[in-house]
């Protein structure tokens, strides 16, 4: 196993403001791993800087060997990274389907593929990972119609649509109907297991984060609180004290 | 395409072709409602399709205006010479000058506009939302400002096109001609629209609308695509200008070519009034456009562009879905969006 | 190209003061424009045409025997209702809606505006005379026409009258309030559609005090508004919604690059400079926050 993400000694502040601070944290190929911490911890900032949504301050940051942090977004989601939102983000006027053909990788990206049709075949696939996350009865439907959850839903089935090496999920079950959130675990895991998808995860679900995970980050204060197996990280004091002090 | 769609198109061809004889009054008011048409399609790429309103493609059909009248003369004659000596009055092409002249002219006026979209697009597109309207409302105006203190090209004072070469027919062939030209350039325009949005790079163009950030997020190297877009635009409206100036016969760097504050907002206006994002809004806005201009021209006698205003402000105010948008939500299943109201509420389950 | 204003200092003397005291005056406009801006979220490209507006009354009132300085007083009164009219008709519809729409009703106005004027005023180029005189300064080698003093103060006091009425009064506090958090305000009983329609009548009235500035130091014509718009713009964009300091700094210095642009380029690019400038600050501020992969909100 083979370590796919690195994140070495990460720095990023707004101002004043110190919302990652030293943060390190591996994550090995095929694992799927878990992000915890209170609101404000500055978990969400760390996907920003991962990915590259805003550059960061001290630190590097690798995936797959390949230093990332300088990288524009777009460039680090076509290595294989992407990564979804807390406040869902999907293409509202177009409908699900569209939502779907439009997150594929296309084959080839030059200047002269701009114009290129989009293969019937797609369309099949993305009917499939539809049906996967259970929108199937909903893909003809406007994506901006859709509710919170159903959006979450949809946004996650774009990200398999692109076929990533690793995909980071935040919060992929805050807005979901609980009766479905079971659901949302056992497909997290096929994604993992049979697509190979490695998952990094924030969730302040604790119930889904220790069921899905092998291991657990928490972060407090823009700082790395702790690390460890669900196991280790349950009965960990300062995790329980970050919590409870937060409130 | 299907049969009745086909059925359709070859009457609308058919008409365009026929109109110039069915109405000879009206030929050249035709052709210029023709051009409107391709002013509202090459604005609702960027405004409707891509999300970014634009108030400055008026820059391309300047640019293609001058780039086409400019060939045409320089071309045989010394440029600074013909503006400054009141042009034909000096100089007199031959029927085979002036037509060189033009269709070298006209080729220029496309390519020389996209270059144009090219260079400027990543810095102008790198800009969102009002910043990129009004910096563009600031590139129409200034083109027409800057146009108006070059003496090569006339200066404020403007330039005159060459006139119509002596012993080719009379002014209806004219007219007749630069019809066909312009319905042509509409149709071909119309036509590669159509085309282009059925291709990824429609879908990419209405995802960049849509959420830009999430199409970036996603591998989209979003950039490329504007630009493109703007290429596109800008070469259709630049041999568009040049048409029109020819059409015209006389080339005023602020009401004509570079008409910021006048035909660069109409354009955004007849896009939004026929349905902005669709491909037959702009068409239909055009026209409706077109005819209220005209048709209550001398009814509003004087108080025209007051009524113009108050139009723009109860367009924008109160029918911003504009008419393809009220047809959509009378008629959906026309457009294909059969939606079943159980498909609509169904709760998603997962087993 | 004219360099010849880097080799005589004292015409650089001229083109700064003249500068300056302009600047003050585009300042007073961009105040208005970013109190709108602010507060309702509208981006008036109207702007300019209230500002011409309010100078025609001046004009009119100079037309009619009255010293038209008196317009800093009648003006302002005038235009705050005109203001207040244009937002319980148009504006009040525009204002919780995205900034686009707001943009194209106030062109729709501004072209509106401009052919009323036209209609009324005719399309002449005038100018009210103030007969103020003028200060000569070096040696009588600067010229400063007194008008332009004038208006350069009286810009300055009704820019400190109104930062003293917003700070102080209650109206004041509720627009505060109100730019602060919309919805908090309306909550804690202001009412906002008051504020609302009350700060639109007040950038008018800012517009209607400048206009008849203009009047007295320049020339009034129904198209030359859409310049002023942009001015203001640029100087909201160059020192952000709440900096007022930064807005007067801006507005002198605007003002100076115009003169200097007037005298390098010529006047017939003078406008031309403007708007290219516009452009400029834009493309550069775009390059320089997408170093840090942000973008203009």
């Amino acid at each position: 196993m083979s370590t796919i993400l690195e994140v070495n000694q990460v720095y990023k502040y707004f101002g004043g403001v110190k919302a990652n601070e030293d943060i390190s944290l591996t994550v090995e190929q095929g694992s799927i791993v878990g992000l915890i911490g209170p609101n404000g911890s500055g978990k969400t900032t760390l996907f920003n800087s991962i990915v590259g949504t805003h550059p960061i301050d001290k630190g590097n940051i690798k995936f797959n060997d390949i230093e990332v942090s300088q990288l524009p977004v777009p460039t680090v989601a076509k290595l294989g990274l992407l990564r979804t939102f807390q406040q869902t983000r999907i293409y509202g006027k177009l409908n699900c389907i569209q939502n779907m053909l439009i997150s594929s990788k296309p084959e080839k990206d030059t200047i002269f593929n701009i114009f290129s049709k989009i293969p019937e075949d797609l369309t099949t696939k993305a009917e499939n990972l539809l049906q996967f996350v259970g929108l199937h009865q909903k893909r003809k439907l406007r994506a901006g119609d859709l509710s919170f959850g159903q959006q979450k839903l949809l946004e996650l089935a774009m990200a398999l649509m692109n076929e990533p090496k690793m995909l980071l999920l935040d919060e992929p079950t805050a807005g979901i109907n609980p009766t479905l959130i079971n659901g949302i675990i056992d497909r997290l895991i096929k994604v993992n297991k049979e697509f190979g998808i490695t998952l990094l995860v924030i969730e302040h679900n604790m119930r889904v984060i220790m069921s899905l995970a092998q291991r657990i980050f928490c972060l407090a204060h823009g700082q790395m609180l702790a690390e460890g197996t669900p196991g280790q990280i349950k009965n960990d004091k300062r995790v329980i004290d970050a919590y409870l002090g937060a409130q | 395409m299907k049969g009745n769609k086909l059925i359709i198109y070859g009457l609308l061809l058919a008409f365009g072709l026929a109109a110039p004889f069915i109405f000879p009054a009206y030929k050249l008011q035709i052709s210029f409602m023709w051009i409107l048409v391709i002013l509202a399609l090459t604005w609702d790429v960027q405004g409707g399709q891509m999300g970014y309103n634009s108030f400055g493609n008026i820059l391309f059909f300047g640019i293609g205006m001058y780039i086409c009248a400019g060939i045409q003369i320089g071309m045989f004659f010394p440029l600074a010479e013909w503006t400054s000596s009141g042009g034909e009055k000096t100089f007199l092409h031959t029927p085979s000058q002036y037509f060189q002249g033009f269709f070298v002219g006209l080729v220029l006026a496309g390519i020389v506009p996209a270059i144009v979209a090219a260079l400027i697009g990543y810095g102008i597109l790198g800009l969102r939302g009002h910043y990129f309207a009004i910096c563009t409302l600031g590139l129409g105006i200034a083109a027409g400002e800057i146009a108006g203190g070059i003496e090569l090209i006339g200066a404020g004072q403007g330039m005159t096109a060459p006139p119509w070469p002596k012993g080719i027919g009379d002014t209806e062939l004219r007219s007749e001609f630069f019809y066909f030209l312009c319905f042509i350039l509409m149709v071909v325009t119309f036509i590669f629209l159509k085309w282009a949005y059925q291709t990824r790079f429609g879908l990419i163009l209405n995802a960049i609308r849509d959420n830009e950030d999430k199409a970036e997020a996603m591998g989209i190297y979003t950039m490329r695509y504007k630009i493109i877009g703007w290429i596109v635009s800008a070469f259709f409206l630049g041999i568009a200008g040049g048409l029109m100036g020819n059409m015209v016969g006389y080339i005023e760097p602020t009401e004509i070519a570079f008409a910021g504050a006048t035909y660069g907002v109409f354009m955004v206006l007849m896009a939004i009034l026929g349905g902005k994002g669709t491909l037959w809004g702009p068409v239909i806005g055009a026209v409706a456009f077109h005819i209220f201009k005209e048709g209550f021209w001398t009814f509003f006698l004087g108080w025209q562009y007051v009524a113009l205003g108050a139009l723009i402000v109860v367009i924008v105010v109160f029918f911003p879905e504009g008419i393809m948008g009220w047809l959509r939500e009378k008629y959906p299943e026309k457009f294909g969006e059969i939606v079943d109201e159980a498909d609509r509420k169904a709760q998603v389950e997962l087993k | 190209m004219d360099l010849l204003i880097f080799k005589a200092p004292i015409l650089m003397v001229q083109a700064s003061m003249d500068g300056i005291l302009l600047g003050v005056l585009f300042a007073l406009i961009a105040y208005g424009m970013a109190l709108q801006w602010g507060v309702m979220n509208i981006i008036n490209i109207a702007q300019g045409e209230l500002v011409i507006m309010g100078g025609y009354i001046a004009y009119f009132m100079y037309t009619a025997g009255i010293h038209p300085a008196l317009g800093i007083i009648v003006s302002p009164i005038i235009m705050y209702f005109v203001g207040w009219f244009l937002y319980k008709t148009v504006i009040y519809k525009v204002v919780d809606r995205d900034l686009f729409i707001s943009i194209l009703a106030t062109f729709g106005i501004s072209i509106l505006t401009q052919q009323l004027m036209n209609f009324v005023f005719g399309a002449d180029v005038v100018v009210a005379q103030s007969n103020f005189g003028t200060t000569m300064l070096f040696d009588n080698s600067v010229t400063l026409p007194n008008a332009k003093i004038f208006s350069a103060l009286v810009s300055i006091i009704f820019a400190i009258a109104l930062v003293m009425y917003m700070k102080k009064s209650r109206l004041g506090r509720a627009i505060r309030a109100t730019a602060q958090n919309s919805r908090a305000a309306k909550i804690l009983g202001v009412d906002t559609e008051k504020v609302y329609a009350a700060t639109f009548g007040i950038n008018a009235a800012l517009c209607g005090v400048a206009g008849s500035l203009i009047a007295i130091t320049f020339t009034l014509h129904p198209y030359v508004g859409l310049p002023y718009t942009v001015r203001s713009f640029m100087i909201v964009i160059v020192a952000g919604l709440g900096n007022l300091p930064g807005v007067a700094l801006s507005g002198m210095g605007l003002g100076v690059f115009e003169e200097f642009a007037d005298y390098i380029l010529g006047t017939e690019f003078r406008i031309g400079s403007v708007f290219m400038l516009l452009v400029f600050i834009l493309v550069y501020r775009r390059f320089k926050l997408s170093r840090k992969r942000e973008y203009l909100k």
